[in-house]
């Protein structure tokens, strides 16, 4: 990414007035961790950041990956509790960059702007959605407001444990700030609608601009105001959020399709600084050079055939080894529904089938994805300190014929196919996969 | 139907040297008259998979298929080599050629909402031969195509078969009239003032199927005069009536499901019944009205009437003696079409033997649609149509290589 990922310009009397919300719940605990250890063996171990071991054991406890390696350097403990993955595949639990699991919505037709709607306030943590992501292997979700907007609202980044509330499921990203999610944007033709959205791209840029620059006045009132209350300008929730982007502590998710549309996501993300993640990005084959150059990573979706709408006529399958050749930061994502979790590694197997490196797949799931999240210290790879979330999969994870038989979060088995009520949600059938009914309107 | 089908375009017929000459000279694919294909593996689908096999192509029909140790390839056939060769796939329902790729208003072309019964319309007026979509399936191995009206109307108008070859639609025929489709259930409501329920489009379409019972019989009257005059809606319905077309009904919740057999057996027509959801809860009740099921995608998205699909219910419909076919079915958005192999793979996937899944992608369509003489199979005297894989046709990870239709070789995929 274009800033370094930990630039903590401190403005604590924002912390202070946020902290007073109680918008600050209790971080990411693991809060089904068990204190026995557990051991993997006879796997073969892909760790992704680091070596694959083809008889190798992955012992956790507490939540947290104790060690990975080969069988004969993994000491297990006495009181493990031990997995016979013989013949099996463990990889890091899928991480998706963009998803809308978990029925919520976002910004509403009001405005194109939306930047202190949080889709946190709305999802439901019993939907089924969920579920059906277990099946997939996923363990960690960007799930995003939108869309249709400039300015969808706030991501909310998800740790996918059962879970009665969706405090339950928030990864804290900023423990100062309380942030867990990123912002939703777009350009091209998503948001171009009757006033008052923008009818024109050129139209659209300039209300971005002109929100942040308003942005970039109240960070400096803030700054101005060092620390005296009676300085501080007004609380004003879509600033404040803007202000987390200025300051790099949140990141932009900028739905993009069109080649042009791309870089002028580019050219706006660098004029105010802020860290940016491409999604989608259709064309990005016809701009892999500059897309590298950038140095902002891209979030792509592969959907099984090009149209649909004018802004996906030139999807090519190639774009993923196009993308590496070029030296961008790539992952995937399902937009689910637009593509199901449950087939998630279908997307960089069809990449590898045109040529993406299967490294460059391995990571497009998992660890590249945490970096775009800003989580790529705790999950997306198989490392001693990482949170213990991992799938055991049947075979090769690119293979048609490979089903995911347990997804495991922060060293608890989540999903398990043997189980008949976690396998249903694999298969579908009669009332298996329930909608709770909301008409949200979805545009990928 | 079988009554509709153009007969096979002779090679001496003065038409077929002409359009042979055109091909010869004119298309980009590559041309020669004799070609020989090798693979690891031949999936006939007319007997057990030949290893280290080779098909022998002239003048556009297969000449010969068999084992290296049995074939020899003769001097000056153009050769192509695969992994895996099976027969051209055969979409069994599709909206490619109407529905365009675009998605906007001129290039969407499967649903004419001015009424909800309007089974004149016909296919082959809509159809664009040289849509994207269209190029794109065949370059997935896709050689065979039913497409034609969508789903969304009671009757929404007809369908037809082409090759996924071809300039215009003339060129790409094989049946210009297959079948009437048919939506039950609550795709229809929304689209039309009326219906507004399921129960008022059933009693609009027996009525008009009364209606055109009645003109079937009149029309059959042996003095010309007493005939009533032509009326192309009602004309369409005779036919379907007479057996001439099939009844390509759409139906996925298990009570329209149930209303499809019902209007069957009132009827007597022939029926295919398309999507069928819930089919895993009918087996019985399926397999004893002996009807076909045009299966939705594996990957149909999980929400109205199509909630309950699950990935398994191929393998239920295989193991329960139910002949099924695959479909790349009709999308509203993105993707704007499937691709039938890669939906056939998820059901692969999901449990569903291999050899079954082949056969419901080439030689059960063309039987089904009476064209197992010339379709579906790799045997002396059919059609050279055929693909070449460089790995399983199912994996994620392999892919065609070479599409051959009429023995021209219509693409070449590194």
């Amino acid at each position: 990414m274009k800033k370094p990922f930990r630039i903590l310009l401190l403005s604590p009397l924002l912390f202070l007035l946020l902290n007073g919300t109680g918008l600050l719940p209790g971080t990411s605990g693991h809060l089904f961790a068990q204190e026995q250890p557990v051991a993997v063996t006879g796997a073969e171990i892909i760790t992704v950041t680091g070596e694959t071991y083809e008889n190798g054991t992955l012992l956790v406890r507490d939540g947290r990956i104790i060690a990975v390696g080969d069988a004969a350097s993994v000491s297990i403990p006495s009181d493990a509790e031990v997995i016979d993955a013989t013949g099996k595949v463990v990889m890091p639990g899928l991480v998706d960059s963009h998803s809308h699991i978990g029925e919520g919505d976002g910004g509403d037709r009001s405005a194109a702007l939306h930047p202190d709607v949080r889709i946190m306030d709305t999802i439901y943590p019993r939907s089924d959605s969920f579920r059906r992501a277990l099946a997939g292997g996923l363990t960690s979700v960007n799930v995003m407001p939108g869309s249709g907007h400039l300015i969808s609202g706030q991501t909310v980044y998800l740790k996918l444990r059962p879970a009665n509330t969706v405090e339950e499921m928030l990864i804290m990203v900023d423990e100062e700030r309380g942030i867990y999610g990123g912002l939703k944007m777009a350009n091209g033709t998503n948001p171009l609608r009757q006033p008052p959205f923008p009818g024109t791209r050129a139209k659209s840029a300039a209300m971005v601009r002109a929100m942040f620059i308003r942005a970039q006045e109240y960070q400096a009132r803030i700054e101005a105001a060092q620390g005296d209350p009676e300085r501080m300008p007004a609380r004003d929730l879509a600033l404040e959020t803007l202000v987390e982007v200025l300051e790099g502590r949140r990141i932009v998710h900028n739905h993009t399709h069109r080649h042009d549309d791309v870089l002028t996501a580019i050219r706006l993300a660098d004029e105010f600084g802020y860290r940016m993640v491409l999604h989608h990005v259709t064309d990005a084959w016809k701009v892999a050079d500059e897309i590298a150059a950038s140095g902002y990573p891209a979030s792509i979706i592969y959907v099984d055939s090009p149209g649909g709408k004018l802004e996906a006529i030139n999807l090519l399958p190639k774009a993923a080894p196009i993308l590496e050749k070029a030296g961008a930061d790539l992952g995937f994502h399902t937009d689910d529904p637009i593509t199901d979790s449950r087939l998630f590694l279908r997307s960089p197997a069809f990449a590898i089938r045109e040529g993406l490196s299967r490294q460059k797949a391995l990571e497009s799931v998992t660890i590249a994805n945490a970096r775009m999240m800003d989580i790529e210290d705790r999950t997306g790879s198989l490392e001693p300190g990482k949170d213990a979330d991992f799938i055991i999969l049947s075979g090769d994870p690119f293979s048609v014929y490979t089903r995911v038989e347990q997804t495991w979060i922060e060293g608890a088995k989540v999903w398990d196919i043997e189980d008949p009520e976690d396998r249903k949600y694999a298969t579908g059938g009669y009332q298996v996969i329930r909608s709770s009914g909301h008409g949200h309107h979805h545009d990928h | 139907m079988l009554a509709f089908i153009r007969p096979f375009r002779s090679l001496t017929h003065p038409a077929a040297i002409l359009a042979l000459t055109a091909t010869l000279l004119f298309l980009p694919p590559s041309a020669s008259s004799q070609i020989a294909v090798t693979a690891d593996t031949v999936y006939t689908m007319d007997g057990d998979p030949v290893v280290n096999g080779v098909v022998l192509i002239r003048d556009g029909r297969i000449e010969r298929v068999g084992p290296a140790s049995d074939v020899a390839i003769p001097d000056g056939y153009e050769r192509h080599e695969g992994v895996v060769a099976t027969p051209g796939l055969f979409d069994a329902r599709s909206v490619v050629g109407l529905a365009g790729y675009f998605n906007q208003e001129h290039d969407q072309d499967q649903l004419e909402r001015s009424h909800a019964v309007q089974p004149d319309l016909r296919a082959i007026d809509a159809y664009n031969a040289r849509e994207e979509l269209v190029g794109f399936l065949r370059r997935n191995g896709i050689t065979t195509v039913h497409t034609g009206h969508a789903p969304g109307a009671i009757v929404s108008g007809q369908t037809m078969i082409v090759k996924t070859a071809g300039g215009t639609v003339d060129e790409a025929l094989l049946d210009s009239t297959t079948s009437l489709a048919i939506t039950l259930g609550p795709g229809v409501r929304g689209q039309f003032d009326t219906p507004g329920t399921r129960s008022k489009g059933i009693a609009m379409l027996r009525q008009e199927l009364i209606r055109a019972a009645d003109y079937a019989e009149k029309r059959r009257h042996e003095d010309a005069d007493r005939r009533p005059d032509r009326d192309l809606r009602l004309d369409a319905l005779a036919d379907m009536l007479e057996g001439r077309l099939f009844a390509l009904i759409t139906a996925h919740k298990t009570h329209d499901i149930m209303t499809a057999l019902r209007l069957q057996r009132e009827f007597g027509f022939p029926m295919l019944l398309d999507g069928a959801s819930e089919a895993y809860l009918l087996l019985d009740e399926i397999r004893e009205a002996g009807v076909t099921v045009i299966l939705h995608p594996s990957m149909v998205r999980l929400r109205g009437e199509t909630e309950n699909a699950a990935f398994d219910t191929a393998q239920k419909l295989h193991e329960a003696g139910i002949p099924f076919v695959f479909q790349s079915g009709y999308e509203s958005y993105v993707p704007k079409t499937r691709v039938v192999l890669f939906e056939a793979a998820v059901a692969v996937g999901y449990g569903l033997d291999r050899t079954a899944a082949l056969h419901a992608l080439t030689a059960g369509p063309a039987a089904l649609f009476g064209m197992d003489e010339r379709l579906g199979s790799l045997r002396a005297g059919n059609d050279a149509d055929l693909v070449l894989f460089n790995g399983d046709p199912f994996e994620y990870t392999t892919r065609p290589t070479h599409v051959f239709i009429d023995g021209v070789l219509q693409d070449k995929m590194d």
